[in-house]
């Protein structure tokens, strides 16, 4: 029987750490995209460096697709282990390939990869080989392979550039050839012009373009992405890129670098992110700006280092002692990763306040094409002043905001302190001052307010059931619920978090059933709607076992909440 | 000679009457009149205590923020900003305790900044408890069997570090403590100074005679560029070698590593983004 996919393909790559898997998806993600598909990827991988059981989703669409999916249309093994690990989603439709001597799968589609290697010259060329087999099962133009692995492999020997080119076509053919398939996904050559790009170079990009121009971390997944990014930026553009002791340093830093006039950029994790506590209060105290990039992982402590969770909303949300305004924002998409993260630095220099984007490993590690960002409009703030002798770093003003000054610009003392200080920066202790420079601080919300971005409604106006969600899981949600087809069901996604939007507690209580979905074991940010709208969800879908969610399970979750009715679901 | 680093006017001081920050203040105060540094490019960074109040008292830029975290700030804001002189000062548990690792990696950064840190081997601002550097034996309200960890050694942990600048000297000697201090805020690379100072409220035991009775000043034929001479001087005790133990102009400062500054010496505050450079990095994801 020869079996047709017209619209829609998953294939699954599963090896074991440092078997390339990595690789040969770098490999696809350009070609596939160039030549006119939908692409989109996303990674699990377990926390080491050799070995385990990893997966790289690979999805191919006709229509932008960029949601997580539970089905496997074909997988593509390259260890054993792989058919144990993924069993759960290897169901009868799911046709696997490779070499069937070593996986030993019953129905599998021998293409013995390693052998095939060693025929050109080494088994080192099985990944090439394997791409190759993608490639010529869709259909990709086999010059474009050729040029592609010959650019890909530019920097190395003469040898293995043309043993690699020997590789894919040899993998091609093979995959050409394979009797029992036909991938029919119409390609769209608008497709070709589109960006591709994974969610730690969206994130980094929109720094870039923020006028980031100082960076420190601590190497933490999954966060390290955007440090890499970064840092690979320093080689263009003028940036300080500095690895530091440990997340206290970084954070002081970070804070030290915006006082002298920079704009700089942290990125963490959860455990990391928990040590710079300390620092994001000194940030509030003596109102520095701070952009702070949040990959989440699951916790509590170490937790599943190298998976997803939504589980630091909370964190974020209260970090630091005492009363000061954050702003926290989520982004949903790669096109939101870019522009927030670009926002993020404005709205820090205009505010002075610490402003935190949330991903996860899911969202950084994501890959897909998307419509080129945009770029008319990218203007750096600084919100810097020139001092003068009688310069006052804490102005008492109207909106809350005082004129920043930087030191060595102008006339003027810079003085900030982490003590309550007085208009010009120096401790006091006057209980009438500490009224008036507490109420100063939180004044700026207000202006905050102004610049929040609403949620974003997709579907009817008329819906009466609203799924919410917020952050990574935008696509997956919308997804699911597109999948339902049911005109009364529309999902409510929240990239601006905190303050929270106005606009919420309006489509909440429009809403005659509401669903939030996320991926932590507590509804987090259903606690924070219900605190400041008033309104309790009463019905969540939530995971929290480290994966993301999948477009079928929320799909499910949702029609079985639906036909249950009420009160049903898990209550928190 | 106008005071520009001192108020016009008196100002009020919180420091307990008699204490050595007084005198390490006059200290600082001459060095950087002497110095005829910009009062705009001067910023002091300290964390908390008695010492680290210090800013307060000075009419500069500064950055006061968290205990133990000096370093790290001054650090990003001498490499945002070379143009600055950045002056960091703690106290013995500011700088040696809480921001320890800080000061481990300072000293492999090498930023053209200097640290002066109080050196009274007590907890002042929480009274009376042991610091890092309190002599074996003190007995304070909470090391009630008295301190049994052996002091730390900043100046043997600077020189073991390659730290280019690192000297000791007691405050009590107003003199030579302005000059010193004149020296490593001159010397290009991280500099530290420890400076013995008698807190009069909590050290009952290394008083203002004890440092005089336990420390000597190095002979002049002393050579400070010898680093493992000055690391087997920096290990003796009672009496405690005072001067320039080790200088050396071997390293590149943090701020010469940095790439920004290889072809414009311009602070980063000054410079725009090339937001058609970002926008072509942004197509090239195609």
């Amino acid at each position: 029987m020869i079996k047709t996919i017209s619209d829609d393909l998953v294939i699954v790559l599963a090896g074991e750490a440092g078997q390339g898997i990595q690789s040969i998806e770098s490999i696809l993600a350009q070609l596939l995209k160039n030549s006119g598909y939908n692409y989109f990827s996303a990674s699990e991988f377990m926390s080491r460096v050799r070995g385990g059981a990893n997966s790289t989703e690979i999805r191919v669409s006709a229509g932008r697709a960029a949601g997580f999916l539970e089905r496997i249309d074909i997988l593509v093994p390259l260890h054993k282990e792989a058919i144990a690990h993924l069993k759960k989603r290897i169901t009868a439709h799911t046709i696997v390939i490779g070499e069937k001597e070593k996986i030993g799968h019953q129905g599998m589609i021998d293409i013995p990869f390693t052998g095939m290697a060693k025929e050109i010259g080494g088994a080192v060329y099985a990944n090439t080989i394997a791409a190759g087999c993608i490639c010529g099962l869709l259909k990709v133009d086999e010059q474009e392979c050729a040029d592609f692995i010959l650019d890909y492999f530019a920097g190395k020997s003469e040898e293995i550039r043309s043993k690699n080119l020997a590789a894919i076509r040899k993998g091609y053919a093979a995959g050409k050839g394979l009797a029992g398939i036909t991938i029919a996904i119409e390609k769209d050559a608008a497709v070709k012009k589109e960006l591709l790009l994974s969610g730690s170079e969206a994130i980094a990009m929109g720094a870039l373009a923020g006028g980031c121009d100082y960076v420190c971390a601590y190497p933490m997944s999954p966060a390290t992405g955007v440090l890499v990014e970064m840092a690979s930026y320093a080689k263009k553009f003028p940036i300080i890129v500095e690895q530091v002791e440990d997340e206290i340093g970084v954070v002081n830093m970070a804070l030290g670098a915006w006082y002298a006039g920079a704009r700089a950029l942290v990125t963490t994790s959860g455990g990391g992110f928990a040590l710079m506590s300390e620092g994001i209060s000194l940030g509030g105290m003596i109102e520095s700006p701070l952009v702070l990039h949040l990959a989440q992982r699951p916790g509590p402590a170490t937790g599943l280092p190298t998976r997803t969770e939504q589980g630091d909303l909370e964190l974020v949300l209260h970090a630091g002692h005492g009363d000061f305004p954050r702003i926290i924002l989520a982004p949903g998409t790669l096109a939101e990763g870019f522009a927030l993260t670009q926002k993020a630095f404005n709205l820090s220099a205009r505010y002075q306040v610490p402003v935190f984007i949330l991903t996860d490993q899911f969202f950084v590690d994501s890959r897909y094409n998307t419509p080129a960002f945009a770029v008319t409009d990218l203007k750096v703030e600084k919100h810097i002043v020139k001092t003068r002798k009688d310069y006052k770093r804490f102005a008492l003003t109207q909106n809350g905001i005082s004129p920043r000054g930087i030191p060595g610009y102008g006339s003027g003392n810079v003085c900030v302190d982490s003590d309550e200080h007085d208009e010009g920066g120096r401790i006091t202790e006057d209980p009438d001052l500490r009224v008036k420079m507490v109420d100063k601080r939180l004044e700026k919300s207000a202006a905050i307010r102004t610049d929040i971005i609403p949620p974003r409604l997709v579907g009817s106006g008329n819906f009466k059931t609203l799924v919410v969600c917020w952050g990574s899981t935008f696509h997956t949600v919308c997804e699911a619920v597109a999948a339902l087809g049911n005109k009364e069901l529309a999902v409510l996604h929240f990239s601006w978090l905190f303050p929270l939007p106005e606009k919420a507690g309006e489509y909440l209580r429009k809403a005659a059933n509401l669903i939030v979905v996320e991926n932590n074991a507590s509804a987090q940010f259903a606690r924070l709607l219900k605190l400041a709208t008033g309104v309790a969800i009463e019905q969540a879908i939530l995971k929290y076992n480290g994966l993301p969610f999948s477009v079928e399970e929320v799909k499910k979750e949702i029609q079985r909440l639906l036909q249950a009715g009420g009160r049903h679901g898990k209550n928190f | 000679m106008e005071k520009i680093f001192d108020f016009a006017d008196k100002i009020d001081i919180a420091w307990c009457p008699g204490c050595g920050n007084y005198s390490i203040r006059q200290a600082l105060l001459a060095a950087l009149e002497e110095l005829d540094l910009a009062k705009e490019n001067v910023v002091l960074v300290s964390g908390i205590g008695q010492a680290a109040k210090m800013p307060q008292y000075i009419n500069t830029s500064f950055f006061n923020g968290l205990h133990g975290r000096g370093l790290p700030a001054a650090t990003a804001i001498k490499a945002c900003n070379p143009e600055l002189t950045v002056i960091a000062v703690g106290g013995d548990g500011d700088m040696y305790g809480e921001g320890g690792n800080h000061l481990l990696h300072s000293s492999r950064r090498n930023p053209d900044i200097t640290l002066f840190v109080h050196d009274n081997m007590v907890y002042g601002l929480t009274k009376g408890q042991a610091a890092p550097t309190s002599r074996m034996g003190m007995e304070t309200p909470v090391q009630v069997f008295g301190v049994f960890e052996k002091p730390l050694n900043p100046m043997a942990l600077a020189i073991s570090l390659d730290v280019t600048f690192v000297a000791r000297i007691f405050c009590g000697d107003v003199e030579r403590t302005r000059e010193i201090m004149k020296k490593a805020i001159l010397h290009k690379g991280f500099a530290l100074v420890d400076i013995f100072q008698p807190c009069l409220s909590f050290n009952k035991v290394n008083t203002f005679s004890w440092f005089k009775d336990n420390t000597n000043y190095l002979p002049d034929d002393y050579d400070p560029s010898d680093q493992s001479g000055a690391f087997k001087k920096s290990l003796e005790e009672e009496p405690f070698p005072l001067g320039i133990l080790y200088q050396s102009d071997q390293r590149a400062t943090f701020e010469e590593n940095l790439e920004v500054y290889k072809k414009d010496k311009s602070p980063l505050y000054k410079r725009e983004v090339d937001m058609k450079k970002v926008v072509s990095e942004i197509m090239a994801k195609r």
